[in-house]
């Protein structure tokens, strides 16, 4: 189950607002407008069961999300929600890997202490004797010029 | 029978005596004729394969799904502590400090190892370059790319970082360093087909124990690592997705 975001992890001013995550488990978020640059050279690496729950992290995703390896494992993945991505660019990851083709694109995701940070992302479904077992995710360093466009193009999109 | 042993063709020319003395070692331990074939490129490597006419490699990461998926072969083992990271290096003369300053239409130089050119492609890709909008100068081998960076023949090189490691500090001196990769988890496999599966526990086990004599360890040293560590199947089909999720 995916808790609040806490007050007492959040640096900086912070705004205030409840997502309705998968359409009705609400969650509290507190975020900020501090951004953690993505880091040169590195990737973040992840996977989740079917269900988007999360199974394995490398070192680099506990980093930027500021989460203990300990509280990831076993958390729903949209713990990184943050809420200037529009839900359909969610509903459009799903879409595609549920057909079982590759999906990318360019995501804001939420980290404990309220900030964000940018990546390019790209999910696959992980496929074992013909049958989807879970899903990875693997994020790099989205050029500037990729990110200031989905800066303007996202609030249009709710 | 006879099997026949090949190697990524983007080995270390240092190791060529290496892999030879490997395959001798091999030989006596499993008591198997195996041929050692190397092969100019990937792509006659490649064709090799497919006409499964290959037994044992040491794998390119980038032909692990081919490799595992479409031809049934099963990791046994990896070097210890070795992953394949690049660099992307220019001229030290050169005022860019940062990928994002680099601009469209640069001259980037890259041999042949494809997932090396993977990994140097999306550091690149931060700086909003792809394959089209720069010129890619292919070199046979990294020494090439240096030389090719120093006489400013090419604005850009893409290593292998251990290749760029290994260049004398002279070298080194005349080269700056933009990003190194970072990754840890995609690396070179030593593989056996379906033919071998029977003794795939037998074989794993000679290789995991080489480093306990010392005849063993002088051929694990002139191939350049200490000790194998074995690979896991979930741990090659971990490899291959996240390869499968960085091809552009």
């Amino acid at each position: 189950m995916l808790q609040d975001m806490q007050l007492e992890n959040i640096v900086g001013e912070y705004k205030e607002v409840t997502l309705n995550l998968y359409g009705s488990i609400p969650r509290k978020i507190y975020y900020t407008d501090i951004e953690t640059p993505y880091p040169d050279g590195k990737l973040i690496v992840s996977t989740t069961d079917k269900a988007g729950i999360i199974t394995h992290v490398n070192q680099s995703f506990v980093e930027m999300s500021g989460y203990r390896e300990e509280e990831l494992i076993n958390a729903p993945h949209s713990i990184l929600r943050h809420p200037d991505m529009p839900a359909v660019a969610f509903k459009d990851l799903w879409d595609t890997v549920n057909k079982g083709a590759k999906w990318q694109g360019i995501v804001k995701n939420l980290r404990k202490d309220g900030g964000y940070y940018w990546v390019k992302a790209t999910v696959i479904p992980n496929i074992r004797n013909g049958q989807v077992v879970g899903y990875t995710s693997v994020r790099r360093k989205p050029s500037r010029t990729k990110v200031n466009e989905c800066i303007q193009l996202y609030p249009t999109l709710f | 029978m006879s099997y026949t042993f090949t190697v990524s063709p983007d080995f270390s020319p240092n190791y060529l005596a290496g892999w030879y003395i490997f395959n001798t070692w091999l030989q006596i331990q499993t008591g198997e004729a195996i041929h050692f074939e190397l092969y100019d490129d990937f792509q006659a490597q490649r064709t090799a394969i497919q006409a499964n006419q290959i037994d044992l490699i040491y794998a390119n990461p980038f032909d692990a799904a081919m490799l595992v998926r479409e031809k049934g072969f099963l990791p046994l083992v990896k070097a210890e502590g070795i992953s394949d990271e690049a660099i992307i290096a220019v001229n030290a003369n050169n005022p860019v400090e940062d990928v994002a300053q680099l601009s469209t239409g640069i001259r980037v130089a890259v041999t042949e190892d494809p997932d090396v050119h993977m990994i140097g492609m999306i550091m690149l890709e931060a700086g909003d370059l792809d394959a089209s909008n720069i010129q890619t100068c292919f070199c046979n081998n990294h020494i090439l790319i240096v030389k090719n960076l120093i006489q400013d023949k090419v604005d850009v090189g893409i290593f292998l970082a251990k290749a760029f490691d290994d260049l004398s500090n002279l070298t080194k001196k005349q080269l700056k360093i933009l990003v190194r990769s970072q990754i840890s988890v995609i690396h070179h496999s030593l593989m056996i087909s379906p033919k071998l599966a029977e003794r795939r526990t037998e074989i794993q086990a000679l290789l995991l124990s080489m480093n306990n004599d010392d005849k063993g360890k002088n051929v694990l040293n002139s191939l350049g690592f200490n000790a194998w560590a074995k690979v896991e199947d979930e741990e090659m089909e971990f490899m291959i997705d996240l390869m499968d999720t960085l091809i552009i």
